[in-house]
């Protein structure tokens, strides 16, 4: 058997009638997005990952391997996005291999809309597929619904509109990959200031012509947060237990290896 | 004629309308007349002094409408400045209710002043500002208010509401989006919960750490590091955070940047 | 006549067809505004040094039927403010009456017309808030520029709900997703007012409504601009947008394998 599993869905449809929400998906309320420079392609991203109004991960990665160069940015629901990509990458390596050439981001940009079509919206991942082949630069989005659009720009997530102000009023044709980067990390910042669903740092990835492919995770760090102003370490002895049991490193080796652990074993994460 | 033969012509009745309802089956409003404006609040006192304190930042959905729109207000004051007040209101929820219950609580507080030639009590101001709230019982202010103030002997005072009017007098409270965040926090921290005296004891002997009132520099310390944790887990709180300090030298308003994302 | 007495003198239903009780609703709710009708898209407004500037185009859709061309939505009050409405253009020429049978009323006093941008807010946010507590609500957007009490510029918006809030730039409608992005990039919070010349302020409005004009799919290229200072207000009501870029467009094909 290959594929979803659908025994559950009489159950759920049931369920979801008598009022039992679905449950609740961590999405990446994101900003994305791609721009084609003279020589390949920058997308870059957001890294907030958002459970409602909830920040569920501050500093999560939403640019995902394809091919050593051909990568994507995914927004929408944060499985959908984590397991397409992972799945395309494989069967991409799988026809590359097969066929004994590099793989075109045409060929991962169609068998992404396939799948995504196949099951007509429900896998909700939202992608800018970008990267370099032998027969040029690719820049691509693709929708949950399976469309597709080809644009020297483009922008997608809950803040794709913040970032599409950056582009429609900055960008000019046959820009250099400083130039690029620099615009695509404005339409990040753009997305991460004015759009609730976006926040802390700016991850990019630079495709290029006869050069690796370079992931600048963490390109930018615009919200660091400050220092605490107090001290939040319990003395030891501030929890009450009703009674303990005491096992020591030496009765643990009996069935494990331990290590002493680098650093001041008293401090907490807390303190960092 | 052709209707007579049609109904019924052996019936003994002539059907007449007016003995029909004239209710017409209701229809589906379409119009919601409340929004969320997300934000947070919280109020904490001390032996003689109160503070209440809110993000500044207000939203509509995913959007940010402004990076500086206060929710803490002073109630009967002076002027538009605010100033003589000696009570605090914090309102977090939907904005334009809150604007105007914050009017009629400071019209309220006024009047008292020009009829009684007295400043109207915290304890006075606090009911009256539960009972403006149960008057709208069934097409509610939808707001999550504070009242923060010094009662008669001076202590610092709080009571926090529903949006129908139900209120209580508590040591401190945090209101708004983030309230589940900050809440559990304000329990160990100001009141201690789960927290005992290390070596007092063994088993159910052991100690609880005793709650009291707090110095101010402490509290306003907690105030920051709760809201910027509020903000680095909630979307909708940041900006900036406008803390109020009621003592008895009357208002001081401090501003502190907090992050933008 | 028959042994009914209430039903004499009143219209029998095999003559006159049964009565449709819906003309005759003495109960049950009053049909409102549900949903806006002929529609105005975003304004947008930014603070200077020494005044406000704001601007809206001159496009009022019906659904998505670019219905009328030439609608000015940005109404000026007595010399001291202006208000640019967005939403439902009927509800905007009730609120312009209001706003005309005030200023009437405040020049016929012995004081004049002393109202000003502020004054102007509060009142239009508490028609907008008791409507939407009667739930018939005026199905608008504003935005209110001029000065305070203080002679300080003054921007702030109200909506259909009542909600107020002000920034230094404020956009309604899709120009809150698209414009508001540009003008807090150009003009940063650390960077003060007093810094930002009537130019420069000018020229974001007009980049900004370029880019609606790219983007929101409800706009037009024909728009009003707003000037007002303490010299008073300048509007140009006939204004189309300039230097417009497609040369993006130059390199589009198609949306996947397609290269001719």
């Amino acid at each position: 058997m290959t594929g979803f599993d659908f025994s559950n869905y009489n159950r759920n449809a049931a369920l979801h009638a008598r009022g039992v929400p679905l449950p609740k998906a961590t999405s990446t309320g994101t900003t994305i997005v791609g721009c084609i420079f003279d020589n390949g392609v920058v997308i870059a991203a957001d890294t907030r990952a958002t459970s409602g109004p909830i920040v569920a991960d501050k500093n999560c990665e939403k640019l995902h391997y394809i091919a050593p160069k051909i990568w994507c940015a995914g927004a929408g629901t944060a499985a959908d996005t984590e397991f397409t990509t992972a799945l395309i990458s494989s069967n991409v390596e799988l026809h590359s291999l097969s066929t004994g050439r590099d793989p075109r981001v045409i060929t991962c940009m169609t068998m992404l809309k396939q799948h995504l079509f196949r099951y007509q919206g429900h896998i909700g991942a939202y992608l800018v597929v970008a990267g370099v082949d032998p027969t040029g630069v690719g820049l691509f989005t693709v929708h949950a619904h399976g469309s597709t659009d080809k644009l020297p720009y483009v922008t997608m997530g809950s803040g794709s509109l913040a970032a599409m102000s950056v582009f429609e009023s900055t960008w000019k044709p046959n820009m250099n990959r400083e130039e690029a980067v620099a615009i695509c990390a404005e339409a990040i910042k753009a997305g991460i200031f004015n759009d609730l669903g976006s926040g802390s740092n700016v991850d990019v990835c630079v495709i290029e012509n006869d050069k690796p492919t370079q992931l600048l995770r963490n390109y930018m760090k615009p919200n660091e947060r400050g220092q605490k102003e107090r001290d939040y370490r319990f003395p030891k002895g501030t929890t009450a237990y009703l009674n303990q049991k005491i096992i020591s490193k030496e009765d643990m080796r009996k069935y494990i290896s331990v290590e002493e652990a680098s650093g001041d074993p008293n401090l907490m994460e807390v303190d960092s | 004629m052709t209707s007579l033969v049609n109904q019924q012509p052996h019936s003994e009745a002539i059907g007449y309308s007016f003995s029909q309802s004239t209710h017409a089956p209701n229809k589906q409003h379409s119009f919601y007349p409340y929004t969320d404006n997300g934000g947070s609040t919280l109020g904490i006192t001390g032996a003689d002094f109160a503070i209440l304190a809110g993000d500044t930042r207000s939203v509509a959905g995913y959007n940010i409408n402004s990076r500086y729109a206060p929710k803490v207000f002073k109630i009967g004051g002076d002027d538009e400045t605010g100033e003589g007040a000696h009570i605090l209101l914090s309102v977090v929820g939907f904005a334009a209710d809150g604007h105007a219950l914050k009017e009629r609580l400071d019209a309220v507080v006024k009047m008292y002043k020009y009829q009684h030639g007295k400043p109207m009590s915290v304890r006075a101001c606090a009911q009256r500002l539960s009972t403006i709230l149960y008057q709208k019982r069934f097409f509610p202010y939808y707001v999550h208010a504070i009242l923060a103030g010094l009662d008669e002997e001076g202590t610092g005072a709080l009571y926090s509401y529903d949006p129908v009017g139900s209120y209580e007098r508590e040591q401190c409270r945090a209101a708004g989006s983030a309230a589940s965040l900050i809440m559990p926090f304000l329990d160990n921290q100001v009141n201690f919960k789960n927290q005992y005296i290390p070596g007092s004891g063994e088993g159910h002997a052991l100690e609880p750490k005793k709650a009291g009132p707090l110095p101010r520099s402490t509290v306003e310390q907690l105030v920051r590091d709760a809201f910027t944790s509020a903000v680095e887990r909630h979307i909708e709180v940041g900006d900036g955070l406008q803390m109020m300090v009621i003592t008895a030298n009357g208002i001081e308003e401090i501003y502190t940047p907090l992050k933008q994302d | 006549m028959n042994h009914f007495p209430e039903s004499w003198g009143r219209p029998r239903d095999d003559i006159y067809g049964t009565y449709n009780p819906a003309y005759l609703q003495s109960t049950g709710p009053k049909a409102h505004t549900q949903s806006p009708a002929v529609t105005g898209t975003s304004v947008i407004a930014v603070k200077f040094n020494g005044g406000v500037a704001i601007a809206a185009d001159n496009l009022a859709s019906y659904g998505s039927l670019a219905r009328f061309t030439d609608v000015k939505r940005l109404r000026k009050f007595s010399d001291t403010a202006v208000v640019g409405f967005s939403g439902d253009v009927s509800d905007m020429q009730y609120m312009d009456r209001l706003l005309e049978s005030i200023d009437i009323r405040e020049n016929y006093s012995t004081h004049g017309n002393m109202l000003n941008a502020k004054n102007l807010h509060t009142y239009l946010s508490k028609v907008l808030y008791k409507r939407r507590s009667e739930f018939n609500p005026l199905w608008n957007h504003i935005l209110v520029v001029g000065f305070d009490g203080d002679k300080k510029p003054f921007l702030s918006s109200a909506d259909l709900l009542g909600t107020t809030y002000s920034a230094p730039h404020l956009a309604t409608g899709f120009g809150a997703h698209l414009a508001v992005p540009i003008l807090r990039r150009l003009f940063p919070e650390d960077r003060p007012t007093e810094d930002i010349t009537k130019e420069d302020a000018v020229k974001a409005l007009r980049e900004c409504l370029k880019v609606l004009w790219y983007r929101d799919a409800r706009s037009l290229d024909k728009y009003s601009l707003a000037i007002i200072t303490e010299e008073g207000v300048e509007i140009k009501e006939d204004q189309r947008l300039e230097n417009q870029s497609w040369a993006f467009a130059e390199t589009i094909r198609g949306y996947g394998a397609q290269v001719v």
